[in-house]
């Protein structure tokens, strides 16, 4: 805050101007972007080789694969993602996935709204601790609840269906939902939660038709980060289920036999599982960053 | 902000804390129960700590747990200082922004076990670019016989998978800095590193506590990625707490100690996740504080 009390804005942006103008920075800035450019194309290319090999991979025959090494397909073998699409017990992999994941987001979501907006508006008996005890769900390795999950689950009558596994993900779902909710509510002012009860607005009205639309931006990130870490999580949907909700990531063990690794129908698999992140990704590239530092920036 | 005194918000926490409890108490309970008994088919009695004796007692944890350190340390002191270049080397407007922000960020939407296959895939001597690369180039590269191999390569995958995390938060807390500080900093002629060191530095360090707090916790969780990749070896070279647990969980149905294990295992991530927590709390204080001086 120092600095900008010191000077006004605008005569910050005036001294500026005229400071640029009489320091020649542009041919000093110009290459000193030009670098940048290739560190950060140097880091894109780290990230994309391992994805662009796992295409190349997908796209090419196991005779090819294995026969000879070459940096692109030799001819486009489309034979992988065919058997993916056409074998039900592949394609069901994707259905069972996205099912469990939607139910997870709708859940998540619904309590924590509320949540979120106690914990951005009120102070009330204990809310410290609760929101300390919520933030150790999200740090509890899902390995230490693997084995009651999966008693708890099998005593209950619900071990292999999708909303075992959507339960399950609340677990650190939920906390984080609140912890992103939380920033954003934080950041619209409690005189819009007034006006708005002087106006007669009853709770559930407001909330509804003024303070979610409001932070739109805020509840479609969360529901990114929602999908986000219930799709790449594989160890509880794996041990909550069997047969009929079967994660794709615990069908794609499938393809290691005795024979070998089917390394061409694993490859397609993989790469069908980073498409559907991406599609959402782009619904919310513009708040996303924001969404990342917990809506607190 | 300042916050109205109303104990009724407890009803809008309700179904919230009903959930979490079904999903967290409730099997924590089962835990902590397991942890203290030996349990024979139907007859279980009390034993107290001995569970947890044994467990504290055992090499192999001890070697997960040290390895898991050993880990997690490595993997933050190269990823946070990577995260805040990258973000700094992000463009800030326009198609391009929108462009890289989608491709850094494409790492952390694949799913764990594939990350484990893909790296699996790409570090192989005879179909995988980067091993066939290192073998070419005269290096005998294996991660399924070399302890030295596996490890960088688990390292880098993590290098790989979670940077965009950090990055991302950097990038979202570096774009919060007014446009007025920079132009402070350009008529005092303050260097790149000044301006680095002094403004964008001290405005990242809420965000880059969040940051090493996932980190840490998601590291210490590890799984999926090495089981693919490594299975944990060679030998048990590779690995890391949570594989310990679940063979000892799920393949010798081991209940009570590893419940222990469980127990000690959550306990550790929780003490050090209290730290961090205590110091975003004070960090949030402050801020308040300094916005009610100014």
């Amino acid at each position: 805050m120092t600095i900008a009390t010191t000077y006004n804005e605008d005569q910050a942006q005036e001294r500026a101007d005229s400071a640029s103008l009489t320091r020649p920075v542009s041919a000093q800035k110009g290459t000193a972007s030009g670098r940048n450019r290739v560190l950060l194309g140097l880091y894109l290319l780290f990230t994309l080789l391992p994805i662009y090999w796992l295409i190349n991979m997908s796209l090419q025959s196991n005779q090819e694969i294995l026969g000879t090494f070459s940096m692109w397909p030799q001819d486009f073998d489309f034979g992988s993602y065919i058997k993916i699409f056409t074998d039900p017990s592949w394609y069901m992999g994707y259905v069972n996935s996205i099912t469990y994941v939607a139910m997870n987001m709708a859940i998540s979501i619904c309590v924590a709204l509320p949540a979120a907006y106690a914990f951005s508006r009120y102070k009330f008996i204990g809310d410290k601790h609760l929101f300390f005890w919520l933030l150790t769900n999200l740090m509890a390795p899902p390995a230490v609840f693997l084995l009651p999950y999966f008693q708890l689950y099998y005593t209950v009558g619900m071990f292999d269906t999708h909303i075992a596994v959507a339960l399950a993900h609340c677990l650190f779902n939920v906390p984080l939902a609140i912890w992103i909710l939380e920033g954003f509510m934080s950041g619209v002012p409690k005189e819009v939660d007034e006006t708005a009860y002087i106006d007669g607005y009853t709770f559930p009205g407001f909330f509804i038709k003024i303070f979610i639309p409001m932070i739109r931006s805020g509840v479609g990130v969360t529901l990114f980060f929602l999908f986000m870490f219930s799709w790449v999580e594989l160890l509880l949907a794996q041990t909550l289920t069997a047969t009929n909700a079967q994660p794709i990531g615990a069908i794609m063990t499938r393809t290691s036999t005795a024979s070998g690794i089917d390394w061409s129908t694993l490859s397609a698999a993989g790469v069908l599982t980073i498409l559907p992140g991406v599609l959402v990704v782009y619904f919310v590239r513009n708040h996303i960053a924001k969404g990342f530092a917990l809506g607190r920036t | 902000m300042n916050k109205v005194e109303n104990n009724k918000a407890w009803f809008l926490v309700l179904p919230m804390l009903v959930l979490v409890s079904f999903s967290a108490v409730i099997p924590l309970m089962t835990v902590v129960n397991y942890s203290i008994q030996d349990i024979l088919g139907n007859s279980a009695f009390f034993v107290g700590t001995e569970w947890f004796e044994k467990t504290l007692n055992d090499p192999d944890l001890q070697g997960a747990l040290l390895r898991q350190f050993a880990f997690s340390f490595t993997i933050l002191a190269i990823e946070v200082p990577l995260g805040i270049a990258i973000a700094l080397l992000m463009p800030k407007k326009g198609w391009q922004a929108s462009a890289v922000l989608i491709l850094v960020i494409l790492p952390l939407l694949v799913p764990w076990n594939v990350v484990g296959s893909m790296w699996q895939i790409f570090t192989r001597g005879d179909i995988g670019l980067m091993g066939y690369g290192i073998n070419a180039l005269g290096y005998d590269y294996s991660i399924t016989s070399n302890a030295t191999d596996a490890w960088v390569t688990i390292i880098l995958m993590d290098v790989w998978h979670w940077t965009p995390l950090i990055a991302l938060l950097c990038y979202s807390g570096l774009r919060a800095i007014p446009e007025a500080y920079y132009q402070a900093a350009r008529i005092d002629r303050a260097s790149n590193w000044a301006v680095f060191r002094y403004i964008q530095l001290p405005k990242l360090t809420n965000v880059l506590v969040i940051g090493v707090l996932l980190r840490f916790m998601h590291s210490f969780m590890i799984y999926a990625e090495p089981f693919v990749l490594t299975g944990g070896g060679p030998g048990s070279s590779t690995t890391f707490l949570s594989q310990s647990l679940t063979s000892m969980a799920i393949g010798q149905q081991d209940l009570g100690p590893s419940a222990a294990f469980s127990i000690i295992y959550f306990l550790i991530i929780l003490a050090v996740s209290y730290v961090f927590y205590i110091a975003i709390m004070n960090m949030q204080k402050d801020k308040v504080n300094t916005q009610g001086g100014a």
